[in-house]
């Protein structure tokens, strides 16, 4: 292999694909050697910052259509380790980045108040562990790779919902919960990779889906299909393996919870839709029967149970777990519909539940800090002591619901529009249905908040720290709703891109 | 174990061994069977070993926890570090070709090393961490931490 050849300088530009990953990654170890409570913030908010902008490049680079091909170590794929940035990635790793920058200013006041003074320091160190991870596993265009990054970003998820141990010790058996169900998960997950390996004798994304669309599939590549599924299914919190969600989302602190709640489950859901479009192509027989008699009942009942389940939540936490579980729902439905305008339809709400439900995390983070519990009879009337922060909960419940001026009203617009152009109208019904649902449970909130008289008329509002990012996510919710230009386009570049499924080597944008 | 001289005595003359064949395992793992992580293990086997026999304070004395936890972290900077060198030479994150232009396959050498380095940093860090929260837990759990 020591062959010589004339070597192109690469520039920083060439780099981006990899430093987007590599910079959080490497912040991380930083906060433990210098071990400094003061520079463990600045440390981890920069370096989530230099990841945000990175993105905004990345996917200003192939919003168009283009690949980015990037080769660790300059080792060529298929035998090497590939990151391939395509619109579908590039986009996930927007709201990744972004929900973890805007997150960070945030944490500062809440960890205080909801973590013992010793953890703060590895609090970051988890956190940046966490974003790494979950970036890598977007960014990476290796199926064993994924795997090696949905550990990091897993582990140190684990260790940040067990934080939430000063505020209530549940937050320890919740952790281990998640623990349990997350390992099953990405055991399934590395079996299904195994036996990828074993049918194709490749792990690189774009070469297995090379090889199947070649030689079709055989027994051992549907078994693949099969525990993929399942195992990602368990981190995307499919209906029947969702148990492991609303616990870890309730004892969490208000910042993980906020960080998770927009970020985890979506990359779960992203990386189904590569292995689901990209690496098994759509056409294959098994998998549109999987997708149309599992993956759409399934949907469907996430997106009636849980919304019911929330309705009856006396905790504003727990409430919004379970109708995590619902919008999870509507996500899968999209991708069950197997249409272009359905894919879209799930990536845009992707992006538009992971903002929303960012922002009402932080809503009811601002409120434990002042009134120290989630539960009903705690935040009664906190619409009168906290208006800012009451209010934004208020805007981003409407996107919750769908109202139109939203974001969530965009997503499941499409969604809607999706099921009719295949003429599936009782589910264009069922969506609007259940958003009725929705209507109840949000209500309740708003009248927990405005219309009873507060416990405790002497509590303030919340520190600027908290209310500043809690409205940037707030107004975003409206922001995406009215101009959709940019997720829309995204959106549908992603679908078109995850659609059409890889071909080796294809444009290439970068070098 | 004061009364083990047997013990102790053989444990004194181990523990060189043992960190020395470590470093063998270290650096012949680009030739051979053997590497970083290996080399870790055997690494912290010699630190166990003190402190089975001599007890956790004397271990603690010799290899604080705060240092177990700065080299843990090292380790990885060690690891990346040397893919953000080859990066700033102008070549692709860990391409170790960059160590050396004209003989990619030195650079390689002096690349593994490296990284490999980095891991026996890591791994000696991670395995004496787990010992000592072994070994330092409590017996039950005091009634305030419910």
């Amino acid at each position: 292999m020591a062959t010589e050849h004339v070597h192109v300088a690469r520039t920083l530009m060439d780099h981006l694909p990899v430093l987007v990953v590599l910079v959080p990654f490497l912040a991380a170890p930083l906060t433990v050697l210098l071990g400094s409570q003061r520079l463990a913030w600045p440390i981890a908010f920069v370096s989530s910052l230099v990841s945000f902008l990175i993105s905004i490049k990345l996917l200003m680079q192939v919003i168009d259509g283009g690949v980015i091909s990037y080769h660790i170590g300059g080792w060529a794929p298929p035998l090497g380790i590939e990151y391939r940035i395509d619109a579908a990635n590039a986009f996930v790793l927007l709201l990744v980045s972004a929900i973890g920058t805007i997150v960070m200013p945030y944490t500062v006041q809440s960890i205080k108040s909801e973590i013992s003074e010793r953890h703060h320091t590895l609090f970051y160190t988890m956190y940046l562990l966490c974003f790494t991870g979950l970036l890598g596993v977007v960014a990476t265009g290796d199926a064993f790779n994924v795997f090696v990054f949905l550990e990091i970003s897993s582990l140190s998820t684990y260790v940040l919902v067990a934080m939430g141990a000063k505020a209530d010790k549940r937050a320890l058996t919740a952790a281990y919960d998640y623990l349990i169900m997350g390992t099953i998960g990405a055991t399934f997950f590395v079996i299904g990779i195994g036996f990828l390996y074993a049918g194709t004798g490749t792990l690189n994304m774009a070469d297995i889906a090379a090889h199947i669309s070649t030689n079709g599939a055989d027994r051992t590549i549907e078994t693949a299909f099969a525990f993929i599924v399942v195992g990602m299914g368990l981190k995307v919190a499919i209906y029947p393996l969702h148990l492991w969600l609303p616990n870890a989302y309730t004892y969490a602190p208000s910042a993980v919870t906020s960080f998770l709640a927009a970020t985890a489950t979506k990359v779960a859901i992203y990386v189904l839709l590569r292995f689901m479009f990209s690496v098994f192509q759509p056409d294959f027989l098994f998998e549109i029967n999987a997708l149309r008699w599992i993956m759409i009942p399934l949907a469907l009942v996430a997106m009636f149970a849980a919304s019911l389940i929330a309705v009856f939540q006396s905790d504003l936490k727990r409430m919004l777990a379970y109708s995590s579980i619902a919008q999870i729902g509507y996500i899968l439905l999209g991708i069950g519909l197997l249409s272009a305008t359905g894919l879209s339809g799930a990536i845009v709400h992707l992006f538009n539940h992971g903002i929303t439900k960012a922002a009402l995390f932080m809503g009811v983070g601002a409120l434990v800090l002042r009134s120290g519990s989630s539960f009903y009879a705690r935040i009664e009337g906190m619409g009168k002591v906290m208006p800012w922060t009451s209010f934004a909960i208020v805007i981003a419940g409407l996107s919750l619901i769908g109202v139109p001026g939203t974001a969530g009203f965009i997503s499941k617009w499409v969604l809607v529009q999706a099921a009719l152009e295949q003429g599936w109208w009782p589910i264009a019904l069922a969506v609007v249905a259940s958003s009725l649902l929705a209507i109840i449970y949000v209500w309740r909130v708003i009248e927990v908040l405005y219309m009873a008289q507060p416990a405790d008329p002497t509590r303030r509002e919340a520190p600027l720290s908290m209310l500043i990012p809690l409205w940037i996510m707030a107004l975003s919710t409206i922001w995406f709703g009215l101009d959709t230009d940019m997720t829309m386009s995204a959106a549908r570049a992603a679908a078109d891109g995850l659609l059409n499924g890889f071909s080796i080597g294809g444009t290439s944008v970068g070098h | 174990m004061r009364h083990h001289l047997i013990l102790r005595v053989v444990t004194k003359l181990l523990i060189g061994p043992i960190i020395l064949f470590a470093l063998y395992v270290q650096f012949h793992g680009d030739f051979s069977p053997g590497g970083g992580f290996q080399a870790g293990v055997i690494m912290a086997v010699a630190f166990i070993l003190y402190g089975i026999v001599f007890g956790l304070e004397a271990v603690q004395h010799v290899f604080p926890s705060w240092l177990v936890h700065k080299l843990m972290a090292l380790g990885v900077l060690i690891f990346a570090g040397t893919g953000v060198a080859s990066l700033f030479l102008g070549y692709d994150f860990l391409d170790y070709g960059a160590f050396s232009p004209h003989h990619p396959s030195h650079g390689q050498h002096w690349g593994i090393l490296a990284v490999e380095f980095g891991v026996l940093v890591t791994v000696t860090g991670v395995m004496v961490a787990i010992y000592y929260a072994f070994a330092m837990r409590r017996p039950a759990i005091s009634d305030e931490e419910w």
